[in-house]
């Protein structure tokens, strides 16, 4: 039995699922802190889906899926900038437009030529069949994320909590804010990988969410979601080796269950917590 | 805020009270929009004063901050802040702004100690780790302000006037020489905003230079040394006493007053000049107007010199 439980970790290719899907997990986690606390949070949606027509062209072309993914995902950001700038629609409504359209262009454009990725490892993703080459690409996304987040993160957190009072110390919030979009897109493009277009979203999220209820400092709520992002990643990749595949979907679910139990068991902002309060004043008043 | 450290740090008096000074000549701000919001201001503010930025909602003072702080580029004039441009001066630390509540997520999961301590990482390395010198500063900028008690609490958890603090201490541990105050007193008690203003005495006393954006006329020739009435354009600056009266104030305020007084049923019923007298003897109007009419700006009056009708 226990030997059973043991068999992944026996498989190289599982090795490599199970810490690659940890690092983009950790490093999606952490910029999740900052998204959930902007309402932006639909933003990481429409950049993973827009850059799928990135991802199957530079299959097609045989370029590094880094390259095609970024150059759709700066085209996305543009676009959306200059239909909002060019027309009178509001924001989700150009979010909306711009990142259906590319990424339908990105179903059909793996649809028609026959390429080695098929449209389902694009959407829906495959961290147990990842090539070497992707491997290292993600790596690299990762690691340098990680890096520039631990160095700035402080100065982020000021240009997200008080953009005027970021400006007038002197930060330079719009190369800030440039970065955390840039930072943003590699990830998504490197959350491509394990949980694929479709679940993107939930990994820029939900561990920022969770942890939100969980703590009033901003340093911690980085560390809790960056430990819930790493750990239910690892899990997922380790526990869809017995459900053979789906990894995707057992990452996200475990998230969600966490989320669940922290939306309920909270020790400050969980509903529970929420009705002893009440309670207790009720109880308290004459 | 009733305990306040009487001395303000002997290094942080001279450092920075010496020379700080605004000068604003000829700015003109236009929009992206297209919309010039204000254009040919021109003022001098000296070091060690209070100076009130006064005028009607949309008359441009916000827009006279942004400048100050270089968000917004002018489309004409120059800017000086302690003899230096706005860029340099603001790398320098020179400027502390503390917001309008407006623009603050207060359900943002910082505690009021972490929202202080922004107040020094101009001041920090590149890593922004704290040292011994900025924790200090941090807890003597929420002494002075009376809120050492509350440093551990979610900065939505305050009150009104409590929240102001909190900024005010920022601005403190910041230790700018400058002091931009956008609306202090929208949504404060009388209380806090007493402390604010005896607060706001004892920075000019160490040298600061503080510009006050408000509404709130009744209190300006109580604690501000010079006034600079806005509208679009500069309608007067200078001393308090020569700036702050009733003819320049109906010039500033003019169709707005008559525009609140017909308005405003808890005022008085009756249009005529009688409101203002009857106003007169409030000192600080804000305690009159309840919250959801904190926007409405106060008709000019002048406490030492009672109009008589
Ligand atoms: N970002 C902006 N873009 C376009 N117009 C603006 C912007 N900010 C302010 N304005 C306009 O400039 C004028 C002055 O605004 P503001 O400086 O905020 O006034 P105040 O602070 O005195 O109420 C107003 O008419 C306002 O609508
Ligand atoms: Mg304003």
């Amino acid at each position: 039995m226990m030997s059973e439980l043991l068999v992944p970790f026996s498989y190289e290719y599982m090795l490599k699922a199970m810490w690659v899907s940890a690092l983009v997990g950790g490093v999606c986690a952490f910029l999740s802190a900052y998204l959930v606390l902007k309402g932006w949070s639909l933003m990481g949606d429409a950049l993973a889906h827009s850059v799928v027509p990135g991802v199957a062209g530079a299959y097609i072309l045989g370029l590094p899926f880094a390259v095609g993914a970024f150059f759709t995902g700066i085209l996305a950001s543009v676009g959306m900038a200059f239909v909002r700038q060019h027309s009178r629609l509001r924001e989700d409504a150009v979010i909306g437009l711009v990142f259906t359209s590319l990424f339908a262009l990105g179903l059909l454009l793996a649809s028609i030529w026959p390429t080695s990725v098929s449209v389902q490892t694009i959407v829906l993703g495959n961290i147990l069949a990842i090539s070497d080459e992707d491997v290292v690409q993600v790596a690299i996304i990762s690691a340098v994320s990680l890096a520039l987040l631990l160095l700035r993160w402080k100065d982020l957190m000021i240009v997200f909590f008080d953009e005027a009072y970021a400006r007038s110390i002197g930060l330079n919030t719009f190369l800030l804010k440039a970065l955390f979009f840039t930072l943003l897109s590699a990830c998504t493009v490197a959350a491509l990988q394990t949980v694929g277009a479709c679940l993107v979203i939930a990994m820029v999220v939900t561990p920022g969410a969770t942890a939100y209820l969980l703590t009033d400092r901003f340093g911690r709520l980085i560390v809790i979601s960056v430990a819930l992002g790493a750990g239910t990643s690892f899990a997922g990749a380790y526990i869809s080796y017995f459900l053979d595949g789906a990894t995707g979907g057992v990452i996200v679910t475990l998230q969600t269950l966490l989320f669940l139990a922290a939306f309920l068991l909270a020790p400050k902002h969980g509903l529970l917590a929420a009705r002893r309060r009440r309670m207790t004043i009720a109880g308290a008043a004459p | 805020m009733n305990v306040m450290a009487k001395s303000v740090g002997p290094a942080a008096a001279d450092l920075n009270g010496l020379g700080a000074s605004i000068s604003v000549r000829g700015l003109a701000v236009t929009y992206a929009s297209g919309l010039t919001a204000v254009h040919d201001a021109s003022f001098e503010l000296d070091p060690g004063s209070i100076c009130a930025l006064v005028g009607v909602n949309g008359s441009g003072k916000s827009t006279i901050f942004k400048a100050i702080m270089g968000f917004v580029k002018p489309a004409a004039g120059e800017i000086r802040l302690c003899g230096r441009p706005v860029a340099e001066a603001i790398s320098r630390n020179i400027v502390a702004y503390v917001p309008q509540s407006e623009e603050i997520d207060w359900n943002f999961p910082v505690l009021v100690g972490d929202v202080v301590m922004m107040g020094r990482y101009g001041h920090m390395n590149f890593l922004r780790m704290p040292s011994r010198v900025d924790r200090y500063k941090v807890d003597a900028a929420l002494e002075r302000v009376g809120m050492s008690d509350f440093r551990n609490r979610q900065i939505g958890e305050l009150s009104g006037g409590q929240k102001k603090r909190v900024f005010l201490a920022r601005a403190l541990a910041q230790e700018g020489r400058i002091i931009l105050l956008d609306e202090p007193f929208t949504g404060v008690d009388v209380k806090t905003e007493t402390a604010i203003i005896s607060l706001l005495g004892e920075l000019r006393a160490a040298g600061h230079l503080m510009l006050i954006s408000t509404h709130n006329l009744g209190s300006v020739p109580d604690f501000c040394d010079q006034v600079v009435l806005l509208n679009r354009t500069v309608l007067a600056a200078g001393p308090t006493a020569e700036v702050f009266t009733q003819a320049n104030l109906e010039r500033a305020f003019g169709g707005v007053l008559r525009h609140y007084n017909l308005g405003g049923a808890q005022l008085h019923d009756d249009a005529d000049p009688r409101h203002l007298t009857v106003l007169t003897d409030d000192e600080r109007p804000l305690v009159i107007y309840g919250n959801d009419r904190k926007k409405m700006p106060s008709p000019p009056t002048q406490p030492d010199e009672p109009k008589k009708r």
